[in-house]
């Protein structure tokens, strides 16, 4: 009982602060890792690429699955509630009053200042999941080794989603697809 | 009222279902279902809802399905919509979640997951620079964006602070120091 108030109330955060979309999600859910030890940034990593290639909203996904690791059905349920609580409340709240919500200066400018700060977030949160991708060993530095098949695999990947014409269009299920694919054919868990 | 709450909830479960990718993939599959196909709301009002929704707290596609059920039948319709939107990833993710569980022991797997979070990295990195172009537009965004990120990844701190942070900044810049239509 415990562990899903505690579940509730970790999302229920997340998605009161977490603006602008699912990857907005990320630096809480870090935080969450952190703070309870209810699963390790790789698994985190794993959740992101799942949580990608399935339907549904990215940050519900995440928040499903997060829950259902620690808590089962029952967890995943509780979890995604805690998650889109507060969207509910603020949203009804807003909807009616509309008009002065979107003219209002106060509220364009605290928009100006979250947005660069959300991106810097998600930016943190980018150095953690390349930190285990990139890097293989233990915790002293000069026992890291660093993994040279993933960093080929991104520079063609940067290519392909950057600056290939019509291939960089391509649904990201696709991108995911190929580079599970390299993975296993290639070993790169063992590198 | 029943039936009406039950068409919302249904339709936005299909919404959900057919959205790979997030909020932003979303936005065709609303203006076929809910402009065209059930004619909800306009497609300018879409847009507003759209862009609030953006900038409110939690995930683009619920506050989207929420604004849009309060408008066809009130703070009901508004949690049925909600409710829809996120029934097809809980029932999807609990179903695979188990079977990942399970499997992730396996070594093809390991090695297929060690390839695929490579690619998050990138789609995450891609994402980064899309918004970054949206909010990092003059030096004091800039300013805003180096700190944070400075400051998350050399201090170990709720991202709650930084959030509150920021936005308490945006006010003082933009309501005290930049005067209407500049922005230097």
């Amino acid at each position: 009982m415990t562990l899903y108030l505690q579940l509730f109330w970790e999302f229920f955060k997340t998605g009161l602060f977490a603006i602008g979309g699912g990857m907005a999600t990320l630096p809480f859910l870090y935080d969450i890792s952190d703070k309870t030890g209810w699963f390790t940034h790789t698994q985190l990593a794993d959740m992101i690429a799942v949580s990608e290639s399935t339907p549904g909203p990215i940050g519900v996904n995440m928040a499903t699955y997060v829950g259902f690791l620690t808590g089962g059905i029952g967890g995943a349920l509780v979890a995604t509630l805690g998650l889109i609580t507060p969207s509910v409340i603020v949203i009804l709240i807003v909807a009616a009053f509309l008009k002065a919500f979107r003219d209002s200066k106060y509220v364009a400018g605290a928009f100006y200042g979250l947005r660069p700060a959300s991106t810097a977030l998600i930016t943190a949160a980018l150095v953690s999941v390349a930190r285990v991708t990139f890097f293989v060993g233990g915790f002293l530095p000069e026992s890291i080794t660093v993994n040279w098949k993933a960093i080929v695999l991104a520079a063609v990947l940067l290519v392909l989603t950057r600056w290939t014409p019509k291939v960089k269009n391509w649904h990201p299920i696709v991108f995911i697809a190929f580079s599970a694919l390299v993975g296993a054919v290639f070993r790169f868990a063992g590198a | 009222m029943i039936k009406i709450l039950w068409e919302i909830f249904i339709t936005f479960a299909k919404v959900g279902v057919m959205t790979f990718g997030g909020g932003m993939a979303m936005l065709p599959m609303l203006q076929r279902e809910i402009v065209e196909n059930k004619g909800w709301a306009t497609e300018e009002e879409m847009a507003d809802y759209y862009a609030i929704g953006q900038c409110t707290p939690g995930i683009i596609a619920v506050n989207t399905a929420t604004f849009v059920g309060n408008k066809q039948k009130g703070t009901l319709g508004g949690i049925a919509a909600t409710l829809g939107v996120v029934a097809p990833s809980l029932i999807i993710i609990t179903l695979l979640a188990g079977i990942i569980e399970y499997f992730s022991a396996l070594m093809w797997v390991k090695n297929a997951f060690a390839g695929i979070r490579v690619c998050v990295c990138v789609l995450i990195f891609n994402s980064v620079l899309k918004l970054g172009k949206k909010s990092v537009i003059d030096r004091w965004t800039l300013g805003i964006f180096v700190l944070v990120l400075a400051l998350s990844l050399a201090l170990d701190c709720s991202p709650v602070v930084f959030v509150l942070i920021a936005m308490l900044c945006g006010l003082v810049v933009r309501v005290l120091l930049v005067k209407d239509g500049e922005t230097k």
